[in-house]
């Protein structure tokens, strides 16, 4: 009976309880940020990226140095620091630009090898960019400031983060851009073609290599906003890398193939694991935020293991 | 249609000396002919008697070891399917190959992918989805509104294509070749798993399309009966080599084509 007893705790306080859920929705839509990056090239090319979180911090290091007007490499003060709308753009061409590089090296050269052959190479990958990243920009903790209000402000006893609403305000504009961009766009249908069947995609004149460039930078789009958002908050550090593995339990949520379900998973996981730590927390002492996710996501493997959206998995015999 | 002999003068491909193996497997050897433009051009043969790597080669999905095509006048180099997919040449499959988790309008609206504006739909515009894409997007949708009435599938516009019955996403897989307006449409066994009714009509879409818009159509067909209607001429494959060629009636009487047909060893 003790374990229900934080539910009598929610209902006589709903403002709190309110508060807990908006933080859990914040946290949640980050979450589904980072996921997001990872369907999008698991759709189009069937690569589980593992690189992801490293892409995340590498567009934050950058976005940080160019910011701070560091020389790369030489890590001296050039003089010339750019404000913040200007190094979101440079930083945004960097990650075309890496793209670009990603495709020609690492998938082209890999093209028709099995799923596991590719997702290794990404782990190769995030290797090799982490420490790209500690070369050109150092690998002490920056702190990232791009502008975005801080503070807090009451709406009748629910107190807020202004930080934390621009947060989730940028990434549901995020989302939603993304959305439009896969239903409504020559692009986006493209895009969705080829993650549906490669042979019909190429016989309509899409060609794959171009798609998979477009999905790599897309998703370095995304790491760069996950990267702004988790860096301002913590710092942009090797630790906002771990971030990815956040996205995993969201993933198995919500089913690799699916945007909604990137979503969805985020969100759910963001409230659960938020609700679970404070009210149910202090029984175990603490720290249910660190294992809650997972926990579930293995529930989830044991009873539906296809995600809420995902393609049903149907092993052919 | 063959009763009134129609005549072709321009040649629009022309098949010279292919020959395609995988490792010690041949599945093409030496085979020659041509493809005029305007014609229903049937490719025949027995299971294994390499049509589809046929029409593999000529939209580029394979690359033939020897031998070399001569599309629109001038030899053609090797091309990727994108870039014979952009030279006029689209196709269906013999086993179904639509985009899975679209409806049937978005799959008939990716077939039109070369057609669309890629500069007013380019990145940024498009995600916003401003005006100019907007514009470009209404047009495109418009041409694909006229194949849908033409195909006769206005009741399945928005149905994902995955739960369709068979015969009908036969019917969107040509919906999405003919948005992309093909000077040479390939069909893989546009017919196959049909029933009689199902086969009438994708025969009568067949002939309306060559009559109304002109396209150059190769098919390949197992229905003799269907082959011998509404074919000019037919090229028959065997063991990966061509046995005969000719009109519908020249290849029904072809003693090589009754012998393959029958399983005579040679
Ligand atoms: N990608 C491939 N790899 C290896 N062998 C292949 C490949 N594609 C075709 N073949 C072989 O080439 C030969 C011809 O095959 P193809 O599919 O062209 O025949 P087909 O005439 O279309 O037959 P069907 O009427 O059964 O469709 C077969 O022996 C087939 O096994
Ligand atoms: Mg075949």
């Amino acid at each position: 009976m003790v374990l229900f007893a934080p539910i009598l705790d929610m209902v006589d306080s709903p403002e709190f309880f309110i508060e807990v859920i908006i933080g859990g929705l914040v946290a949640g839509v980050m979450y589904s940020l980072v996921a997001l990056g990872f369907v999008l090239i698991f759709k189009a090319s069937s690569v589980f990226n593992f690189s992801q979180g490293v892409l995340a911090l590498f567009a934050a290091l950058t976005l940080v140095g160019l910011m701070d007007g560091t020389v790369p490499i030489l890590l001296i003060d050039s003089g010339f620091p750019l404000p913040a709308w200007a190094a979101i753009i440079v930083t945004g061409l960097v990650m075309v630009g890496l793209a670009f590089l990603i495709e020609r090296i690492v998938l082209r050269p890999l093209v028709n090898q099995d799923p596991i052959i590719l997702f290794m190479s990404t782990i190769g990958l995030a290797f090799v960019l982490e420490g790209f990243g500690d070369i050109l920009w150092g690998s002490e903790v920056k702190a990232l400031d791009v502008g975005i209000p801080t503070g807090n402000f009451l709406i009748g006893e629910i107190q807020l983060q202004v930080f934390d609403m621009w947060a989730a305000g940028i990434a549901a504009f995020m989302v939603l851009v993304l959305a439009v961009f896969f239903q409504k766009t020559r692009l986006g249908r493209a895009l969705r073609a080829v993650a549906d069947d490669h042979q019909a995609a190429l016989s309509v004149g899409i060609p794959l290599r171009n798609i998979w460039i477009v999905v790599w930078a897309v998703a370095g789009f995304v790491a760069l906003v996950a990267g702004i958002m988790w860096g301002s908050s913590s710092g942009v550090q090797f630790s906002l890398s771990l971030i990815a593995l956040k996205a995993l339990p969201v993933l198995i949520l919500g089913g690799f193939t699916s945007v909604p379900g990137a979503i969805v998973g985020g969100l759910i996981i963001g409230v659960g694991e938020k609700v679970a730590e404070v009210y149910w927390g202090p029984m175990v002492n603490g720290a249910i935020e660190n294992w809650f996710a997972y926990v579930l996501a293995l529930v989830f493997l044991l009873f539906r293991p296809q995600g809420l959206f995902g393609d049903k998995i149907i092993e052919r015999v | 249609m063959s009763a009134q002999e129609r005549v072709f003068n321009e040649t629009l491909l022309s098949v010279e000396n292919i020959s395609l193996s995988f490792g010690a497997v041949k599945a093409i050897s030496d085979v020659s002919f041509d493809i005029k433009k305007g014609e229903i051009r049937a490719i025949i043969g027995p299971n294994g008697a390499g049509k589809t790597s046929m029409l593999n080669c000529i939209n580029g999905f394979y690359h033939p070891q020897l031998g070399q095509m001569v599309y629109k006048g001038a030899v053609r180099k090797q091309m990727k399917p994108h870039e014979t997919a952009a030279n006029g040449v689209a196709r269906t499959f013999q086993n179904v190959a639509l985009f899975r988790g679209m409806t049937t309008l978005d799959n008939i609206m990716t077939g039109r992918n070369l057609k669309i504006n890629k500069w007013k739909t380019w990145l940024l515009a498009a995600a916003i989805f401003v005006g100019p894409t907007r514009d470009e997007e209404r047009v495109h949708r418009a041409f694909v509104e006229e194949i849908i009435k033409f195909l006769e599938i206005e009741a399945i516009r928005k149905t994902p294509v995955g739960r369709l019955p068979y015969g009908l996403q036969k019917r969107v897989e040509l919906g999405r070749a003919l948005a992309a307006e093909p000077e040479l449409l390939l069909l893989d066994e546009p017919m196959a798993g049909m029933n009689l009714e199902e086969k009438q009509d994708m025969c009568r879409f067949i002939l309306d399309v060559n009559d109304e818009f002109g396209t150059t159509i190769a098919l390949i067909e197992h229905d003799m009966g269907v082959v011998m209607d509404i074919s000019d001429r037919v090229v028959v494959l065997d063991h990966g080599s061509k046995i005969a060629d000719g009109t519908p009636d020249e290849v029904k009487k072809n003693q090589d084509v009754i012998d393959a047909y029958l399983g005579v060893p040679h």
